[in-house]
């Protein structure tokens, strides 16, 4: 298992499927929050669902809208189940402290280029200090929603 | 984080829920951030349009609207950012009764809470402009830029919730851009063109955008001839905040934190790029070319200011568009313009002159399905940049190739 630091996280901790991309997240400007895909075309995830996945993603973008837009996403239920980013702005972090989200972020490396994506993985702030963690790949992936501790 | 007396107690209780919530909600965030402590600020601004706050932010708003009037209350002068729509242009806009309806919600929960219901994305030009050194909690990435840069105040992004919070207690976690030493340059871009229009302004913005990356990057920049107007400051701020998230710039010589360089940079910062005009102009192009047709023209993003409204009258007057032609503006500047005859020259094309809302945060999806617009043309690089997202195909040009372009329903070559 392969483990990676990181400097702050919120939220509780959550197993599910990687969505890895080098590029930024704004709940505005990236997503089409209906029907729960990347919709801006230039995006590296475009046309992708991110709804239930753990995405790992590297830097907040956009205006402030992803502040309520993640309470939002969160009451009905289009939702990623946690976010991991190189680089946070204030938004996501106030985001994530109204919905309840799981949110991380800070790391020694570029965390986009060491997940694989597809991969298993489990985000854990309830650690000390906080972290990413790869786990071995099963047959039949958990649910993405299924929350421990 | 050191709290004080009045921290603690609100953070008991002791003043009401809505103000527990609030505290707590800003040391998560202040915890999160590395703030020490709170500190106190002069003004909240408050981004929440229906489309972000959806059903449950409205329902989240009108439980704290219940609370006791002594329970509820802001404290210090706390204002909106532009609403989902023109109350009085709905129908024409081809909006749904649910928006209108859920609007109206949001707004009687506002003023229960006592917010001031100012709906603009301009408050530095028409309310209250910040002053140097002046602590703020302003949630408009526009609004920020412009206070932190142009005004020198003190401010982060303020997401609706923080923002509220920030309202509710009168402080806000002393993090980011309230610090000295965050405010410092760490990014240093030579500019070899001065931008003469406002789309020009836009487009350096963008660039610049892309090159800071990130929210805590604070680029400098060098060169700029000559002292650029406040509408042009608001073009350049609101297109750096949208594509690079970035909430504070400074201009050597120009903005007032940044008289010589070497006040806000270190010696051992060196230009990481030089931007050139033809870079303006593949900039925009890489928008232009996407477009031929156009279903509809959008100035917006931010409001229009009175100059700006003057300006697009003079160009419009004597024509008529064959397209749908919307301008935006802050129910501030909006009597003035009627007053002044603006309005009706503009209307007078069969343009509509929409107030107290932005086109990006009025349902954009909903009105484009609505109304079939797909390919849209628009001075303002943040709604460009924004828009794709929501299905357009949007179009970054002058004020003048606009007002042509909604004349003749498509660009000229």
């Amino acid at each position: 298992m392969t483990e990676f630091q990181a400097a702050a996280a919120m939220g509780k901790r959550v197993q599910g499927r990687a969505l890895v991309a080098k590029d930024g997240f704004s709940a505005r400007y990236d997503l089409d929050r209906i029907n729960g895909v990347f919709s801006r075309p230039e995006h590296k995830l475009a046309g992708q669902s991110y709804v239930g996945q753990i995405l790992v993603l590297d830097a907040a973008k956009g205006g402030v809208a992803t502040a309520w837009m993640l309470h939002e996403m969160s009451a009905r239920g289009v939702m990623p189940a946690a976010l991991v980013l190189n680089s946070i702005n204030p938004i996501m972090v106030q985001g994530a402290a109204l919905a309840d989200f799981t949110m991380m972020s800070g790391f020694q490396v570029d965390i986009t280029a060491v997940v694989p994506n597809g991969a298993l993985v489990e985000v854990d702030p309830e650690s000390d200090p906080p972290c990413l963690r790869i786990l071995p790949l099963r047959s039949t992936p958990p649910n993405p929603d299924t929350h421990h501790g | 984080m050191r709290l004080n007396a009045d921290e603690i107690a609100m953070l008991a209780g002791h003043a009401g829920p809505a103000r527990q919530w609030a505290i707590n909600h800003q040391m998560r965030v202040g915890r999160y951030l590395g703030a020490a402590d709170f500190v106190p600020v002069s003004q909240a601004h408050i981004m929440a349009d229906t489309e972000s706050l959806g059903v449950a932010g409205v329902e989240w708003l009108e439980r704290l609207a219940a609370l006791p009037d002594n329970a509820r209350c802001v404290r210090i002068p706390t204002i909106t950012d532009p609403r989902g729509t023109d109350f009085a242009a709905a129908a024409r806009l081809k909006q749904q009764d649910w928006m209108l309806a859920l609007e109206r919600r949001a707004i009687t929960a506002f003023q229960s809470l006592g917010v001031l219901m100012t709906d603009t994305c301009i408050n530095y030009q028409t309310i209250m402009p910040a002053v140097r050194g002046e602590h703020m909690a302003y949630g408009d990435t526009g609004v920020v830029i412009y206070a932190n840069s142009v005004l020198g105040a003190r401010s982060n992004f303020e997401g609706g919730p923080s923002a509220l919070a920030a309202g509710l207690t009168g402080r806000t976690p002393r993090y980011g851009y309230h610090l000295p030493e965050k405010r410092r340059a760490t990014l240093l871009l030579r500019i070899e063109f001065t931008p003469r229009e406002l789309h020009d302004w836009g487009a350096l913005g963008g660039i610049i955008g892309r090159y800071a990356s990130d929210y805590w990057q604070v680029p400098a920049l060098v060169g700029i001839d000559r002292i650029p107007t406040s509408d042009e400051m608001k073009h350049f701020g609101a297109a750096l905040a949208s594509y690079g998230s970035v909430a504070l710039f400074h201009m050597v010589g120009i903005t007032p934190e940044a008289e010589r360089l070497a006040d806000i940079a270190d010696p051992s910062l060196t230009p990481t790029a030089t931007i050139t005009e033809p870079d303006l102009r593949t900039f925009q192009d890489a928008y232009r070319r996407r477009v031929d047709k156009v279903d509809v023209v959008v100035f917006s993003t931010p409001q229009l200011s009175l100059l700006e409204l003057r300006d697009l009258a003079g160009m419009l007057d004597g024509r008529r568009t064959t397209v749908p032609l919307l301008v935006v503006t802050s129910p501030q500047v909006r009597p003035d313009a009627d007053r002044l005859g603006i309005t009706a020259r503009i209307e007078a094309t069969g343009a509509m002159v929409l107030s107290g809302m932005c086109f990006y945060q009025s349902y954009a999806r909903e009105m484009a399905e609505a109304n079939d617009w797909q390919s849209l043309a628009t001075n303002s690089a943040k709604l460009v940049n924004i828009l794709g997202g929501y299905g357009y195909r949007p179009a970054l040009l002058s004020m003048q190739a606009c007002v042509d372009a909604a004349c003749a329903g498509r660009i000229s070559a």
